[in-house]
């Protein structure tokens, strides 16, 4: 009786563990490149960097690459303590996080990526509103907003409650868009639905129709069909969305921004870190339009950076 | 007089008609969702889904770092738990006298299992993420789910050795063995088989569970299978979590499919477990 | 070669000695073992008090009890949890409006009326509904519960709360209809006999006479449904929504604590933040909630158990 036991538990113990060992092993590497790059950071900047790393890893499988996604500044957090090999990010390095790194020892590369178009976008069924200004963007987006419903921005809006998405305080999103819109940094009103993750901002938007959101023009791009992206003016600019050539010729103001990746100088020494990053430039223009942003014209002094 | 009878009787008939509604309904809301889940997720669920990795494209996304990950981390739980569990419930039911000290350690077993397991998260981001520095690995993981699950585990074991009958405890005395070797030679084999429906309990249990591992672990893509223990992971019930939250309606479907391997995952270790405690009935009997 | 000696003086042999130093060796590992779970309490405590006392010291308690605007994370924080504290309450309320008594009125059915060939097939499915992960009744929540309710109630948001309990109210029911089942049948069978013998009607048996004296069972089995709302995560996480709300319109997106937890864990929270800070304060408090209501649930036990 127990023997039999014995039997039937030991061979459920080897079957679990020849599959577990099975499905380890059998690592398609191609190339014989090992090694770790983790990856956190910017929302925005996610789906190039998942895009990149999805196709590396075909012909690279034993490079193992963890992304997260705790936005710019999360990401930058740990990048400056020397946790992450790669920061995603939606804005520039500040000074203080510039600071901070030095006091840490950490050196690192700037790298441009691409171009992206900061996108305003309300609910599909909203045909009442095609473009804002900037100067009522300020007026709903402000600290302390005295907005609640759309009429209280303009009578002619109907008389309903606006509902607000937007990314985070960890975000460089919002950071950029309150300095151009709001005119300070992280300088936000309160009541919104704030989350680092745009997927939670597109379902948001998607299914209320009374609301608003903004994040990066390739969440507006993979949802085109449920979203409805609002042309932006500005004082000194007429009306223009965001799209492929607008970015790309910048004249999609004040929106417009480049994206960047910032790479840790002593993980750059690894063989896999420098053969990711030739990937990442040489192939990944198409990734880039794929994926809804703007590449640039030449990555050649990007490729040049890496050593 | 008859009147009030008769209208008790039509009250007493209305209401097991109505309690019976009420259980058919509960029963039919099960029945809505393995459907919803079926018809969702059915037509993706094969080979190249469990085979395959995350991708930023639905129909080339798959599950394998998820299912990998998960059978790792519970196989870890268990070798966790099991032993300390089982020790403990040999403690409480062999040794341990009727006093304070014992129904102290008893209210705390039970009050870990009152515990959200959310709770158990933060213990393991305090604990095993920072303090001993493991970072969001697997052992981490693996630790704090070996803590959720021992209660279970605890009280299942509990269970087993009460159902060991005394007389073989008394016939061993009765040859001279110590205390310890009884245990070890009587009671724990004997009571073995019901310890592992406690495993399987546990396995179910934290196959399930997302909470605490999303604390601990919180990656959003992890396209390889962990290679040692200190490695980042993904678990099942997390990926599906991930696939919930795309907006794309494709990613909707593959976590339906994610769930419906997940209910089959569970099926399995469940009817394993009826099976053996059917097979111990018939063995006891 | 000295002899070793036991209790009553008596001379051991070496192996009996050996064999004695075993079991104390083994009886003090295992009372070590029983110490685990008492160390993993005391390390949840530790932890929840330490890391939250860096919160408290920037913080007061009553601000933090009593405050009604929770953005910790915002340039100018505000400290009140009573939004978050809502979001639970009124997702905790919903679902026991489901599933106390779909659970009792099943326990009673399972119990006193359901015949034996009926019992032994319904009860594995309610077996069933427990052992579904609440993973599966969040995406259920978000892709069927909520669209039906859009239709019904257009005001309805896309993450509400009103989704979210329901989904905790069915995933609760097999709690309380095993554990009041238990107590139902604890009940002596001389009370069932007596009632009917008086004349009474099944109906005015079970509800008047077996479930008052099941009381304390089903009393607790109430309490730890309510306990285990309380701490359910995944599915508000994924259906109720992540803006705090001080609301009580259950058709509103809120935020409950264990979702704002979630939500805080996935960034990075290096220690002495305060964003670290604040996800220990809630989930301190969320422990003593739920620690608060397991004691009551154990002493009601104890109150009000039917003595024969």
């Amino acid at each position: 009786m127990i023997t039999n036991m014995k039997r039937t538990v030991s061979a459920v113990a080897i079957a679990i563990s020849m599959t577990f060992i099975s499905a380890c092993g059998s690592t398609n590497s191609g190339s014989g490149l090992t090694g770790t790059i983790k990856i956190d950071g910017s929302s925005t900047v996610f789906p190039i960097t998942q895009a990149v790393v999805e196709n590396f890893n075909y012909a690279n499988r034993d490079v193992r690459i963890p992304v997260g996604v705790a936005g710019t500044g999360g990401g930058m957090k740990k990048f400056i303590n020397g946790e992450i090999d790669i920061c995603n990010a939606s804005r520039p390095i500040t000074d203080s996080e510039k600071e901070t790194a030095k006091k840490n020892g950490i050196e690192y590369v700037e790298f441009k990526v691409a171009y992206d178009g900061i996108s305003v976008v309300v609910n599909k069924s909203n045909n009442w509103i095609n473009n804002i200004s900037t100067e009522d963007l300020k007026k709903v987006w402000e600290p302390n907003s005295k907005i609640k419903k759309w009429s209280d921005l303009n009578p002619s809006y109907p008389n309903a409650e606006i509902k607000l998405y937007g990314p985070g305080m960890d975000s460089g999103t919002t950071e950029y868009f309150t300095e151009v819109i709001n005119g300070q940094k992280m300088a936000i009103r309160k009541d919104y639905t704030p989350s680092e993750d745009d997927n939670v901002l597109i379902q948001g938007v998607r299914g209320e129709k009374y609301s608003m959101g903004y994040f990066g023009y390739a969440f507006y791009y993979e949802n085109k069909d449920d979203l409805k992206v609002l042309g932006i003016s500005s004082p000194n600019n007429a009306v223009v969305g965001p799209s492929f050539d607008t970015i790309k010729n910048g004249t999609y103001k004040p929106l417009g921004r480049p994206l960047f990746i910032y790479v840790n100088k002593k993980s750059m020494e690894q063989e896999c870190i420098k053969e990711f990053l030739k990937y990442y430039f040489e192939g990944s223009k198409e990734h880039i339009t794929e994926v809804g942003y703007v590449p640039l014209d030449d990555y050649s002094a990007e490729i040049a950076k890496i050593k | 007089m008859k009147d009030n009878i008769r209208y008790r009787k039509i009250k007493n008939k209305m209401f097991h008609i109505f309690i019976l509604a009420i259980t058919c309904l509960a029963i039919l809301v099960l029945f809505v969702l393995v459907w919803d889940m079926l018809s969702k997720g059915l037509k993706t669920l094969d080979w190249q889904f469990l085979t395959s990795y995350p991708s930023m494209f639905a129909k080339k996304a798959g599950i394998l770092p998820a299912l990998v990950g998960s059978i790792y981390i519970i196989l870890l739980t268990i070798l966790f738990a099991v032993p300390v569990g089982l020790a403990t419930a040999v403690y409480l039911e062999e040794y341990a006298k009727d006093n304070g000290f014992t129904r102290f350690i008893k209210i705390n077993i039970s009050n870990l299992s009152g515990t959200p397991s959310i709770v158990f998260g933060l213990l393991g981001l305090a604990i095993f993420v920072k303090f001993f520095g493991l970072g969001r690995s697997v052992i981490a993981g693996a630790l704090t789910m070996a803590l959720v699950v021992l209660p279970t585990v605890i009280v299942s074991s509990q269970e087993a050795l009460k159902a060991v009958p005394q007389y073989l405890r008394h016939g061993s005395f009765a040859m001279g063995a110590t205390k310890w070797q009884t245990i070890r030679k009587i009671v724990i084999p004997s009571a073995l088989p019901g310890v592992l429906t406690g495993v399987i309990l546990a396995i179910s249990r934290a196959l399930g569970e997302s909470a605490p591992l999303l604390i601990v672990g919180a990656f959003s893509y992890v396209a390889f299978l962990p290679k040692d223990i200190f490695d980042s992971f993904m678990t099942l019930p997390i990926q599906i979590y991930l696939w919930i939250g795309q907006p794309k309606a494709e990613f909707r479907e593959i976590a339906s499919t994610g769930i419906i391997v997940l209910l089959i995952l569970l099926l399995g270790i469940n009817s394993i477990a009826i099976f053996l405690r059917n097979k111990y009935q018939k063995n006891i009997d | 070669m000295s002899k070793k000696q036991n209790k009553e003086g008596l001379i051991l042999s070496p192996r009996t000695a050996r064999m004695k130093l075993s079991d104390t060796i083994a009886k003090n590992i295992f009372l070590f073992c029983a110490m685990i779970s008492v160390f993993a309490t005391i390390g949840i405590v530790l932890s929840l008090v330490i890391d939250s006392s860096g919160f408290f010291g920037k913080v007061s308690l009553k601000d933090f009890l009593t405050g009604t605007e929770w953005t910790p994370l915002f340039a100018d924080p505000r400290f009140g949890v009573l939004p978050l504290v809502a979001g639970t309450v009124v997702i905790t309320v919903i679902s026991a409006i489901i599933s106390l008594p779909v659970g009792l009125l099943t326990a009673v059915y399972l119990s006193e009326y359901a015949p034996h060939k009926v019992r032994t097939i319904i009860k594995p499915f309610i077996e069933i509904l427990a052992g579904i992960p609440s993973i599966v009744y969040g995406f259920f929540a978000l892709t069927w519960i909520t669209p039906i309710l859009q239709k019904l109630m257009p005001q309805t948001e896309i993450f509400n709360a009103l989704s979210a309990g329901i989904a905790v109210g069915i995933m609760t029911i097999p709690l309380v209809s095993s554990l009041s089942e238990d107590a139902l049948r604890a009940v002596p069978d001389s009370l069932r006999q007596g009632a009917l013998a008086l004349g009474a009607t099944k109906l005015e048996m079970s509800m008047g006479v077996v479930v008052k004296a099941a009381i304390s069972g089903i009393a607790a089995s109430f309490v730890l449904a309510i306990s285990r709302a309380i701490g359910e995560t995944m599915i508000v996480t994924i259906a109720a929504g992540a803006r705090p709300n001080f609301t009580l319109n259950p058709l509103q997106s809120v935020q409950t604590m264990t979702a704002f937890i979630v939500q805080v864990s996935q960034g990075d929270n290096p220690q002495g933040s305060v964003g670290f800070y604040s996800l220990f304060a809630v989930g301190l408090l969320l422990f003593v909630i739920t620690l608060g209501l397991n004691i009551i649930s154990n002493k009601i036990v104890k109150k009000y158990r039917y003595e024969l």
